[in-house]
């Protein structure tokens, strides 16, 4: 998959082959992302979010989880507090991911490239970016993260505007694609794991017990992840602490 | 939905904001490695849990009815069990969905 052009140890891509090799690496995230935010921009609009304010989400965020969660909460009319809370606890995982990142950047990743090009870190961008062979530019980060931007755009505006003229059978169906992504994302790894699969199931009961039991308070579902996310995280953090080598 | 434009934009701001620092901030300022165990666990850990906490019991309530969001996410656990792809897991479970819906129309 990853194309090793290097002599003597060194890569001799010039950069007009890293943009090229980058833009590529990117096609299959853009059209993986294409599908997935068409259902966020059902849902958005499903949910009463105007069409307009749907795009500039997914176009200034990037990111399934969150905006997913974000879009709870301003239907909802939540605290912005809530939004503060809910938008670090869901991307805290970037933060890692910055940071792995920060340790596999060429010389041309100055200041201004880094402010810039870490907006495209996502699960996926990240996956690929970190499994180079060398360490990566600035110009290989902003071709890789083109096609997700663009697919995961476009993508929510089709999804936006077909939400609204689609019949109620389809609508329903595709419902449930988003969460079903999201069960393909946790079950493959959690599957060989685990301490994965007892922090999964603590996180699981504690979501249907603070939403079903009598409580004398009410949670917002926001509210409700980021407990279900620091409880079960800080449990298997401190029961299964990973080892040096893995976990990133 | 009652929210006005003018909040509607504050929320957008405040996502994008907090999402963005939350990439940028390490990438910039972080030049060492995280060496603290229970933090490397911790974030491990998270995207796991959020996404657990997201799915149930969010996902019976996706749909039309609970019992075609009950067959999808069935579907949505067998299929990412053979094959870990998401895109096959998603349409397998809309289209189980589809059809659970269409065969509960005809019995009504």
């Amino acid at each position: 998959m990853f194309s090793k052009e290097i002599t003597d140890g060194k890569t001799t891509m010039n950069n007009k082959n890293k943009y090229i090799k980058g833009l590529r690496d990117g096609v299959p995230i853009g059209l993986g992302y294409l599908s997935v935010s068409f259902s966020f921009g059902m849902l958005a609009v499903n949910m009463g979010l105007p069409i307009w304010s749907v795009v500039l989400i997914s176009m200034t965020n990037l990111t399934s989880a969150g905006q997913f969660a974000g879009i709870g909460i301003i239907a909802a009319g939540s605290p912005m507090l809530e939004m503060i809370f809910a938008q670090f606890i869901i991307n805290l995982r970037y933060s890692l991911m910055s940071v792995t990142l920060s340790q596999k950047t060429d010389e041309t990743m100055t200041l201004p490239h880094r402010l810039l090009s870490s907006f495209f870190i996502t699960d996926e961008i990240f996956a690929v970016a970190s499994g180079q062979p060398e360490d990566v530019g600035c110009k290989y980060m902003y071709a890789l993260g083109t096609a997700p931007f663009l697919g995961w755009s476009l993508g929510t505006l089709l999804g936006a505007v077909a939400g609204n003229i689609m019949p109620d059978s389809l609508c329903s169906a595709l419902g449930i694609a988003l969460y079903a992504m999201f069960v393909a994302i946790v079950l493959p790894p959690a599957r060989r794991s685990r301490p994965l699969i007892i922090v999964v199931a603590v996180s699981i009961a504690l979501s249907c017990l603070l939403r079903y039991l009598p409580l004398p308070f009410k949670l917002s579902g926001g509210t409700v992840i980021i407990i279900c996310a620091v409880a079960a995280s800080a449990l298997g953090a401190a029961v299964f602490p990973v080892k040096e080598d893995d976990g990133v | 939905m009652t929210v006005s434009t003018g909040r509607l934009l504050a929320y957008i701001a405040v996502m994008a904001g907090v999402t963005y620092l939350i990439r940028m901030l390490p990438i910039t300022l972080i030049k060492r490695k995280i060496n603290n165990r229970f933090i490397k666990s911790f974030l491990f850990y998270v995207p796991f849990a959020v996404l657990s906490a997201m799915i149930i019991p969010d996902i019976l309530f996706s749909t039309a009815s609970v019992w075609s969001a009950a067959a999808g996410l069935l579907v949505a656990v067998i299929m990412s069990l053979i094959v870990a792809n998401l895109l096959p897991v998603a349409a397998a479970a809309c289209g189980a969905v589809f059809i659970v819906e269409l065969i509960m129309r005809i019995i009504k």
